[in-house]
């Protein structure tokens, strides 16, 4: 009890920098944890991008390639999807709904969608969320935009505020389609998607702006008017990729084959869970290296606890040679320079456990405001508690280094101190 | 009594053993069964990783109730054979009787266990843990003594023995006990030293110039005071010091280049 009691006394003593140890330790271990959790959100976040769409249907390419375009406005389509394929699949028995998505254009480097209204009615995100118009409503006129939250914060966007649309998908449109400005109708509520950062218009709309133009450049001579084209019928002649939903997914394999062995166009139709899958396991090298970084910085404040108690002790022979006098066995002397390492690093665990969930309390509506990162703020899985536990036995294996030299100092040293 | 051999004999086995003479106080006692407290006997001892330093002992007596004064100079392997008779360290060869045990024949574990049942030690300085309490400084000991414990409780409580220790080598318990050692003089540390050495009845006491550090006055009464404690509980004393002056209070004074060889050095 007496030598324990001293321990815990000589520890009191140098209580700065045990401190500093324990702070170490705490910090690299909230963020490690930190990490852990960012990673659990931005998968989950990725994962929840879209849902309720069972298939996903576009030109024939890869299917991550296809994922990138269609849902995450990266990249661009190797060539589109005829209007009559659309329209064959739509009339497929097993498809429920079909919401075709034209893409190529954008607004000052934002995407802008061409879509219907059912991409309002059946897109789903994180779950089974429906996107929600917080200001405005969804499209109604032909020149008519109904804006990501992302893009109305970004750009200053209100309802009811005109904005052109440039052709490509340049921050800098060198062309663009001035001559039919859009209004902004609608905004919608922040989702933590793509769509956030999406301009959505109609699809007759994407027909209209680009009637006078041919080869991706205006016609010259042969301009038509706002007025003008909302006369003429705005058939769309082809689309980029279309999201499906069926009336049963057992259907899925059935019309995924289907829509693939579809005869008169190369046609590639995805399940967009695996594809979200397989291109996580691409993201994920990144995860892994920062997991790795984070490992690294919990490895040096072990390091750095150790530093801590190896330069202590010189000065702690003393305490040594006494133990030792009194009948202090090398093993004890041993256990009570382990067990001093293994209660820095469990004290440092511990903090660094409380100051995670702290922080994550308070900086959860930020991380999501800013970043779209849903981070749940839940109980140490046990796989994180494993972590924790191998920390603790890291720091008492590393205490068994100045714990050695220690027991071999007490029998170099015999009963004098030679400081 | 205390007996040393000639420093010119071989320090092996076998060689004849001269005993120096060395002057017997009438007041020594003679029980202790004929059973000397210390025997040593062809006691060689290096240094691990110092195998230039060696310290070789042909034989090296003290008797119960003794209060030896060993004198030699400093770095002379004093504290050397301290450590040998502590059984901190093991002597290469020969054997260390301490009250009837060869404590070479002992397991480390068991040598540790032997010091604290039998010995009280007191350093030169820095004797107690800083950061720790006088009182349970004091009480370090029992900690790891079962016998010593016993012995106290026995007679009073492990607090009250150390209440009365240190009240009777002149410190107030009152006001020191619950300080901090580190807040002490080096007097009084010197003091709280020698309660925890004497604290449980160890039958030896081994001092490594507890004196050194204290000027000539406080010596004087240090010295009393641990002596009128020895005295009370009986043990035997092994006392290092450079100071002759110290001498004419024990009871024997040998020289530890009458009975030890030492090398170090430059061959």
């Amino acid at each position: 009890m007496i030598v324990l009691r001293l321990a815990l006394q000589s520890l009191q003593a140098r209580w700065l920098t045990a401190l500093l140890s324990i702070l170490a330790i705490a910090f690299s271990v909230m963020l490690l944890l930190g990490v852990e959790k960012v990673r659990n959100g931005a998968r989950q976040s990725f994962a929840d991008t879209i849902s309720g769409t069972d298939l996903i249907v576009g030109a024939r390419s890869g299917g991550v390639q296809l994922l990138l375009y269609s849902v995450f406005r990266i990249g661009n389509a190797t060539n589109n999807v005829t209007w009559k394929s659309y329209e064959d699949i739509a009339s497929h028995p097993d498809v429920e709904w079909i919401v075709p998505l034209s893409l190529g254009d954008s607004h000052k480097g934002y995407r802008v969608l061409g879509t219907n209204q059912d991409y309002f009615k059946y897109y789903r995100f994180r779950g089974d969320q429906p996107l929600e118009v917080t200001q405005g409503e969804v499209f109604d006129d032909l020149f008519d935009a109904v804006i990501g939250s992302e893009v109305a914060r970004q750009l200053g966007y209100k309802v009811g505020d005109k904005i052109v649309i440039g052709h490509g998908l340049g921050s800098v449109s060198f062309l663009d389609h001035a001559d039919k400005p859009f209004r902004v109708s609608g905004i919608l509520e922040k989702t933590g998607t793509p769509v956030d950062r999406t301009v959505h218009v109609s699809l007759e709309a994407i027909e209209a702006i680009h009637i006078d133009w041919q080869q991706g450049a205006p016609i010259p001579g042969q301009s038509v008017s706002a007025e003008q084209v909302r006369q003429m019928e705005l058939k769309p002649q082809a689309i980029t990729a279309a999201l499906i939903g069926l009336k049963s997914r057992l259907a899925v394999f059935r019309v995924q084959r289907a829509i693939n062995e579809y005869r008169q166009e190369p046609l590639l139709a995805i399940l967009p869970g695996a594809s979200l899958q397989e291109l996580w396991e691409l993201v994920g090298v990144a995860e892994t290296a920062l997991a790795v970084v984070s490992a690294m910085v919990v490895a040096t404040a072990i390091l750095g606890m150790v530093t801590m108690i190896l330069t202590t002790l010189n000065e702690r022979r003393r305490e040594m040679a006494i133990l030792r006098s009194v009948g202090a066995r090398p093993a004890t002397v041993m256990g009570l320079l382990t067990t001093e390492a293994g209660v820095l690093t469990l004290a440092g665990v511990v903090l660094g456990t409380v100051l995670l969930y702290v922080s994550l309390f308070f900086l959860r509506p930020i991380v999501d405001r800013l970043y779209g990162l849903n981070l749940a703020i839940s109980a140490p899985t046990s796989g994180e508690f494993m972590t924790l536990a191998a920390i603790v036995l890291a720091g008492l294996i590393a205490g068994l280094v100045p714990a050695v030299l220690a027991y071999r100092r007490s029998l170099a040293d015999g009963m004098t101190v030679r400081i | 009594m205390a007996r040393s051999n000639d420093p010119e004999a071989s320090p092996f086995r076998g060689q004849t053993i001269t005993h120096a003479t060395v002057q017997a106080s009438p007041e020594v006692k003679a029980d202790g069964g004929g059973v000397p407290v210390v025997a040593m006997d062809g006691v060689h001892f290096t240094w691990p990783g110092r195998p230039r330093f060696s310290l070789s002992i042909n034989r090296f007596a003290v008797d119960a109730g003794d209060r030896l004064l060993l004198l030699g100079p400093s770095g002379g392997g004093k504290s050397t054979l301290l450590s040998l008779l502590a059984g901190i360290v093991k002597p290469q060869r020969g054997s260390i009787g301490i009250l009837g045990t060869d404590i070479t024949k002992l397991s480390g574990p068991a040598r540790d266990r032997f010091r604290a049942e039998h010995f009280g030690i007191i350093f030169q300085m820095f004797n107690l843990l800083p950061y720790g309490t006088v009182i349970d400084n004091v009480l370090l000991p029992l900690s790891f003594s079962n016998s010593r414990r016993a012995n106290v409780e026995a007679a009073s409580s492990p607090a009250k023995e150390a209440t009365r220790l240190l009240t009777h080598l002149g410190l107030s318990p009152d006001e020191v006990a619950s300080h901090r050692a580190s807040s002490l003089s080096v007097g009084q540390q010197q003091r709280v030293a020698a309660a925890r050495a004497l604290i449980g009845g160890p039958e030896l006491i081994i001092a490594d110039e507890p004196t050194s550090s204290l000027d000539r006055g406080h010596q004087r009464e240090f010295l009393d005071l641990l002596f009128g404690d020895i005295a009370n509980s009986g043990a035997t004393l092994i006392m290092v010091s450079h100071d002759e002056t110290l001498a004419e209070n024990f009871t024997h004074v040998v020289r530890l280049e009458d009975f030890a060889q030492m090398e170090r050095g430059a061959r």
